[in-house]
């Protein structure tokens, strides 16, 4: 009789040596390793959970040596001091509210069985027994919005596509996962497959859709793969009859998680904005309705369906329904993913949970919503973390990505990396974007070797302007942003 | 009568900004909005930019033209909307019923001052040495929007030193200039359909590029000229512009190339044609073109023009240059002692599908009242003549049933026998457009054209029949049809002669004609032939469009009843979307046929037998007409080797090698006594005549030509006749000469007697032509506007007439001696013999014919790519350099005939249609071998050449003067020393 030992086959959990741990736990006399996905405590990985009847206990962060050491007197018990006690005991996990990452880091990712056995299929089995406006209906009172970054209430872009002409109406989901600090989506990827293809699923039930498409970035090898077995393993049971889902792998472009540049590119194309109206549910892949959302919008659907709509929206608060897949990056202590209702205040998060900076100094900033989002100072900590509130200090949710800095950053530069970012990644349509984001660091430049400071410091803040309401897309429009805010919160820098 | 050209004069472009709403104004719904505070209804799916310029306020813009589909790149064209956030570009967002616009506000003014002012920090400060200075719309805007100052200074990253690539002939490309609005590669992409230009790069780093960073001659850039028009500043700009400078008056005029007959701007300085820009009112071509309208015109002003009179004894002499009044009189005299001679029949006349209308008919008008016989044919014989008779039968009316837009509304397209991306390119655009969309295409065609299989297109069944099989195939399509019961009975019964249908369709479903029996014979597949019937069958709108690849054999009248009752059998007949297309070789082949060139007929396809309209012209020309049918070309070629046919008016025609069997033509000239040759060159026809009255290139005519959709279009001077003589005049004056008054003070008086005489012509002038730009005829009372679609409740003969077509092999087929089929075509950059464009840039493009053959049959006889190849028919031998393709299946040879050197003619036989004795230029069984020096009739030929160039050079350098301007001269100079390095 042998004993499931748990090490992550989580791309992070094995860049930190995973493989190596679990190569360890394999040689050892009674020992089954399952290669589960990551909890998202990532200053733990590689942390090995070792299932006994009063649930899993956890070790790590273990070495390959450490590991050596855990198992050389057969199974290690709860007094090993790399014992971290029962998992789903630990504070930074119990003041979790997982939903849609509920079995992330619980089950083997490529089980069908092990997904079902933990609620996997439920929401789907409620879906087919709904009518396509019921399903749509349901989404929209759980007030589920887009997670990629804009949210957009889910259930109104679904009813959009369901009642658009036109057909085949296709799924589109964007896996393109480009914001610095952000790993969500290829956690749910790599940690759950079958949760977005079960969202997907649903989402084709509801609107229409017989056709579905992963538009995947193509640093996420694993992800890719994942995915990939997990649509070989769904078809082979039955779940894809009728609905045609593929992986489509993107080509290194941050642009190409603009949802009309996706899908461009999905087409075979050259990645660059479409403008809108129409808007993609209307006229999207191939000039057909299409749904694109983020990986965790659809991966949050199967919850909501076999839930329900009430419960998901108890979670949350105002119109910011459910739950927040922050993302800690940065100078933080306790790097990782939380899943957590919004409305916590974003000290909370930071301070508790990411226990401060790694450095120990004091934090000077938090970049919020990627690098796209502005940087926010510390007199702002006790706001909420839902839309509203950030919106209303000129800030933005975004992906969840939360980067932490310390009091040693040089903010100013920081300014600048915003253009830079922007120059670099501009898909070069429009001219506020394709030649505002190269002179925004020229401009930048002057300011901080002190050439014309106040004139370029108007300047700036035209440029900014112009970039805002003059461009095309998001890229152009928001890359100004943590300009501002470092012009508003820390001038002197600049 | 007014001064028409002053009258024509036009002002620049108008440029709404974005294209009309889909589906027309007729269809969409209006929507009221206001903008500016004025009110303005427009249809539903407008944008705000055009409703704005329709009202009269006009939004900055740069990346938006009404050319091209809106892109919202530029952002100058940002308005305010009452109730939105943001400022959205006025380009893309479309109206809304109570939609509120502000145009001009101080945010948009300070939003599109701060977005010019990133586009000028990136942009040369040369506006008064630039070549696009008073037509660049960058510079228009940076005045509109007020900008006074460039805050980031000039130091910063930017594009200026980029090279220039002037390799392109006839445009520069000068990538520092450049903004990146795409204009030219959304025009590639959109009007042309070439995809030769991409956005490489991305952000900062975008750039414009040809190919894969090709310079533009070695690009896939067809040099359309698409990209020049589109382009807002100096980028992208013709030559002659930065030559010249820029044009300051333009006249609407209409392209003599090819039959789809585009609508230019001929835009000129102090009488000097600057530049042709396609335009975008033009109704066949919608503002597009192709390298040779747009840009090779140069031979209207080449040095080998000859503009003074010539005449000669013997074609042995040397020519001698003489006035107006003595060649006209000489002419006459020689023509009417030939008469006296020989007979009222011994003379005849050759009109030009290239001339006007009115040319034309002066020409037909003249050989019958004036020479008092109807020995008139046309170069349509030699091209269209089977079109003609085949639908006059079947459909009761010898031209196509559609206008070109129609094709926008095809699901299934079928192409037979014809080339449209090479000699029909604009409207190939058109349907590749379509193609694109997702309609099906059928290509029948014995080379893999490029149709086939080119960017975003692809034929979904390539037929690649054995040249000479066209029938068997056409047959075998509609036994499918009846086979499987695909056939649109309603159709038939309501539409079509019943009894000629139950015959027909009994011949049709002979087994002889399934598929699985034609499949020997034409080498194509029946499963395929079955998978394309029912393709077409179920199409919903079938169109079909063909060329001379079907007119020109001995089954081509056939053939094209063929097509007809393939047409009636599907119901693809009678409204948009369907049809049966000619597509016409020359810019005038409908006119010069409607306009009674052939023998037998008088204007609008009427036979000299009835004696209803003979009176009618008796009446109006005042004088007696022959009842008899006169001579054909062919005719007239045996006549004169059988020495009863002497004399020969020749209007803008050149036999000598553009007909069949080269020699058979020299020997029929070389035994007539009086050559009359009417051109702008001393052609090869020239070369064996006594006369040459010097014509007019079409920049010098006021007219009309009609293309292949029945379109009368105008044509109109931009430069004084550089002989000092209109062409309808030389005529008109020879008739005189000749006892026979013929008088007109301006062409639209000939016109005037078209209409009174011709039932489809009623009610034409120029007055409505200027009124409504173009006319499709028939129009039948004064106040028609024409007839876009032909046959629409019934057929113009009544009932539609199935005709039997049983499939009879050619005598040109593959035999031990001659195993070989030889097909021709045309290129692109070339125009049939190549008279004008020989005479222009497009040398560069096409130096010399060559002659594609396979791989297998090039192995076999050691040929290799480049080498000479010896080619001999029953008709003659000639040498051409060899290409070795895949394109051609194995067994058949392809060339074309741009250059009479190649003597491609000389190989061509006399077979010819059994109703029209259209020559089979299509098929001619050779044998191919590889040699080392040119064949004997090619030394005959320089020799010859030699020679009459000789005998009219001490003419020519008395009598001629120099007169194009130094600066054309220069620049021709210029060109031909490009093209000797390319």
């Amino acid at each position: 009789m042998s004993v499931d030992v748990f090490v992550p086959a989580d791309f992070t959990a094995r860049a930190l040596g995973a493989d190596e741990v679990a190569a360890v736990a394999a040689a050892a006399p009674g020992v089954e390793v399952r290669r589960n996905g990551s909890r998202g405590l990532y200053w733990l990985e590689p942390l090995v959970e070792v299932a006994t009847e009063a649930g899993r206990i956890g070790f790590g962060p273990l070495d390959a040596a450490a590991a050596r050491s855990l198992f050389a007197n057969g199974l290690p018990d709860a007094g090993h001091p790399d014992c971290l006690g029962l998992v789903e005991e630990l504070p930074w996990l119990k003041a979790q509210s997982r939903l849609t990452m509920a079995r992330v880091g619980v089950i083997e990712p490529l089980s069908i069985a092990q997904y079902k056995a933990h609620g996997g299929f439920e929401g789907l089995e409620q879906a087919r027994a709904l009518t396509a406006p019921a399903i749509v209906e349901t989404v929209t009172e759980a007030g589920l919005r887009g997670r990629g970054g804009a949210a957009f209430p889910t259930g109104i872009k679904w009813r959009t596509v369901l009642e658009a002409q036109g057909e085949p109406k296709y799924i589109v989901c964007n896996a393109d996962e480009g914001d610095s600090g952000t790993f969500a989506d290829r956690m749910i990827m790599e940690s759950d497959p079958f949760c977005l293809i079960e969202g997907m699923l649903i989402a084709g039930l509801a609107v229409g859709a017989d056709r579905g498409y992963i538009y995947c970035r193509a640093e996420y090898p694993l992800a890719i793969d994942t995915l990939a077995e997990a649509i070989r393993l769904a078809a082979g049971a039955g779940y894809l009859d009728g609905f045609h889902l593929e992986v489509r792998k993107g080509a290194g472009a941050y642009i190409c998680g603009e949802e009309t540049s996706l899908l461009e590119s999905l087409e075979g194309k050259r990645g660059v904005i479409r403008y809108r109206p129409p808007l993609p549910a209307v006229k999207g892949l191939f000039g057909r309705p299409t749904v694109v959302n983020n990986v965790i919008t659809l991966a949050s659907v199967p919850a909501i369906l076999a839930q329900g709509a009430d419960h998901y929206r108890n979670f949350g608060v105002g119109r910011s329904s459910g739950t927040l897949t922050v993302q800690l990056a940065g100078n933080v202590r306790r790097g990782g993913l939380f899943e957590v209702p919004f409305g916590k205040p974003l000290r909370w998060v930071v301070e508790d949970l990411g226990g401060g900076t790694a450095s120990g100094r004091s934090i000077k900033a938090v970049q919020a919503g990627g690098p796209l989002g502005a940087y926010v100072p510390p007199q702002h900590f006790d706001t909420p973390l839902d839309y509203e509130s950030f919106q209303a200090i000129d800030a933005m949710i975004g992906h969840g990505g939360l980067v932490v800095f310390d009091e040693t950053a040089d903010m100013g530069a920081m300014a600048r990396y915003a253009f830079e970012f922007c120059a670099e990644e501009s898909c070069g349509k429009c001219t506020p974007c394709r030649i505002g984001a190269v002179r925004g660091v020229e401009v930048v430049d002057r300011i901080r070797r002190g050439e014309a400071a106040a004139d370029n410091r108007v300047l700036l803040k035209d440029l900014c302007h112009t970039m805002i309401d003059g461009s095309l897309c998001g890229l152009g429009g928001m890359a100004p942003l943590p300009v501002l805010s470092v012009m508003t919160h820390f001038a002197d820098e600049l | 009568m007014p001064d028409m050209n002053l009258y024509y004069r036009v002002g620049a472009e108008r440029d709404l900004g974005t294209p009309a709403a889909i589906g027309g104004a007729a269809a969409a719904a209006t929507v009221n909005v206001e903008i500016d505070g004025r009110p303005i209804g427009v249809p539903e799916g407008t944008s705000v930019m055009r409703a704005a310029a329709l009202v009269g306020a006009s939004v900055p813009k740069l990346c938006a033209t009404e050319d091209l589909a809106a892109f919202g790149s530029c952002r100058l064209c940002v308005v305010a909307i009452e109730g939105r956030k943001g400022y959205p570009a006025s380009c893309t967002t479309l109206v809304e019923e109570g939609m509120v616009v502000h145009t001009q506000t101080p945010r948009l003014a300070e939003l599109r001052r701060n977005v010019m002012e990133l586009y000028i920090s990136d942009h040369p400060l040369d506006c008064l040495t630039c070549a696009a200075n008073g037509d660049c719309e960058l510079q228009d805007m940076a005045g509109a929007v007020g900008l006074r100052t460039v805050r980031y200074g000039y130091d910063g990253a930017h594009h200026l030193d980029k090279p220039k690539d002037d390799s392109a002939l006839y445009f520069s490309f000068d990538p520092a200039k450049c903004i990146v609005c795409s204009r030219c590669v959304r025009a590639c992409e959109e009007q042309q359909g070439t995809y030769a230009l991409t956005i490489s790069g991305r952000g900062f780093d975008s750039e414009v590029i040809a190919s894969q960073n090709d310079a533009f001659i070695d690009s896939e850039c067809v040099s359309c000229g698409a990209c020049v028009k589109a382009c807002p500043t100096a980028t992208l700009i013709e030559k002659s512009v930065i030559e010249h400078g820029q044009p300051e008056s333009a006249v609407i005029t209409t392209c003599a190339y090819c039959g789809v007959g585009c609508s230019f701007r001929a835009e000129t300085q102090g009488g000097q044609l600057v530049r042709m820009v396609p335009n975008r009112d033009g109704h066949a071509n919608h503002g597009h073109a192709c390298v040779k309208g747009r840009f090779a015109f140069g031979y209207a002003t080449h040095r080998d023009r000859i503009t003074t009179p010539l005449v000669r004894d013997s074609i042995d002499d040397e020519w001698r240059a003489v006035g107006w009044d003595e060649a006209i009189r000489t002419a006459a005299e020689r023509l009417q002692g030939i008469q006296a001679r020989y007979g009222r029949k011994s003379i005849g006349g050759v009109t030009s599908s290239r001339c006007t209308n009115e040319e034309v008919y002066v020409v037909q008008k003249f050989i019958r009242a004036a020479a008092g016989n109807n020995n008139v044919d046309t170069c349509a014989r030699v091209c269209h003549s089977p079109t003609g008779y085949g639908l006059k039968t079947t459909l009761g009316e010898s031209a196509g049933t559609q206008n070109f837009d129609s094709v926008l509304q095809s699901d299934v397209i079928v192409v037979i026998g014809a080339n449209p991306t090479e000699a029909h390119p604009v409207f190939a655009s058109v349907m590749k457009r379509r193609l694109r969309q997702g309609a099906g295409l059928i290509v029948v065609d014995p080379r893999a054209i490029d149709l086939v299989q080119s960017p975003h297109v692809r034929a979904d069944h390539h037929l690649q029949l054995k040249p000479g099989t066209n029938v068997a195939v056409i047959n075998a399509l509609a036994h499918v049809v009846i086979d499987e019961g695909l056939e649109d009975e309603a159709y038939i019964r309501t539409r079509c002669d019943m009894e000629a249908y139950r015959i027909w369709r009994a011949f049709i479903s002979e087994a002889r004609n399934s598929p699985e029996a034609t499949e020997a014979a034409t080498g194509v597949p029946a499963t395929q032939v079955r998978a394309a019937a029912r393709l077409y069958a179920r199409a919903g709108n079938g169109a079909i469009y063909y060329g001379l690849g079907v007119t020109e054999h001995s089954q081509g009248s056939t053939m094209v009843m063929g097509i007809a009752n393939l047409a009636m059998a599907t119901g693809n007949l009678g409204r948009p979307g369907v049809g049966v297309n000619p597509l016409r070789g020359q810019n005038n082949v409908q006119g010069a046929c409607d306009m009674g060139s052939f023998p037998h007929e008088l204007t609008g396809y009427r036979h000299l037998s009835d004696e209803a309209t003979r009176k009618l012209f008796e009446a109006e020309w005042r004088v007696a007409l022959d009842p008899e049918p006169g001579y054909r070309i062919p005719n007239m070629f045996d006549a004169a080797i059988d020495g009863e046919f002497k004399g020969l008016y020749v209007q803008g025609e050149d036999f000598a090698q553009s007909d069949p069997d080269t020699q058979h033509v020299y020997a029929a000239l070389s035994a007539m006594e009086c050559v009359i040759v009417q051109d702008l060159f001393l052609n090869e026809t020239a070369k064996f005549a006594h006369v040459f009255l010097p014509g007019c290139s079409f920049l010098e005519k006021d007219g009309t030509f009609t293309n292949a959709e029945r379109r009368i279009s105008p044509v109109r001077k931009v430069i004084a006749p550089l002989s000092g003589m209109d062409e309808w005049e030389i005529t008109c004056r020879l008739a005189t000469a000749m006892g026979y008054e013929m008088r007109y003070s301006h062409p639209s008086e000939i016109m005037d007697e078209i209409a009174r005489l011709t039932p489809t012509f009623r009610g034409v002038s120029y007055a409505k032509l200027a009124e409504l730009g173009s006319i499709q005829w028939p129009c039948r009372d004064e106040a028609s506007a024409g007839t876009p679609l032909m046959h629409v409740d019934q057929f113009v003969r009544g009932k539609g007439y199935f005709a039997p077509t049983p499939y009879v092999p050619t005598d040109e087929r593959a035999n031990a001696r001659y195993p070989l089929l030889l097909t021709t075509g045309r290129v692109l950059s070339q125009y049939n013999v190549g008279a004008q464009t020989r005479r222009t840039g497009a040398v560069a493009y096409h130096r010399e014919d060559q002659l594609e053959i396979h791989p297998a049959d090039a192995q076999l006889r050691g040929i290799v790519d480049g080498s000479w190849v010896g080619l001999k028919s029953r008709a003659g031998e000639t040498v051409l350099r060899a290409r070795v393709t895949d394109r051609v299946q194995p067994g058949v040879l392809y060339t074309t005939f741009h250059h009479p050197e190649s003597g491609a003619n000389v190989i061509t036989t006399d077979n010819s249609d059994w109703a029209t004795n259209c020559p089979e230029y299509k098929v001619t069984a050779v044998q191919a071998y590889p040699v080392s020096k040119p064949s004997e009739w090619q030394e005959m030929f320089r020799r010859f050449t030699a020679t009459q160039q000789q005998l009219s050079e001490q003419a020519l350098s008395e009598a001629q003067p120099s007169f194009a301007p130094a600066k054309l001269q220069r620049a021709e100079a210029r060109r031909d020393r490009q093209v000797a390095q390319a």
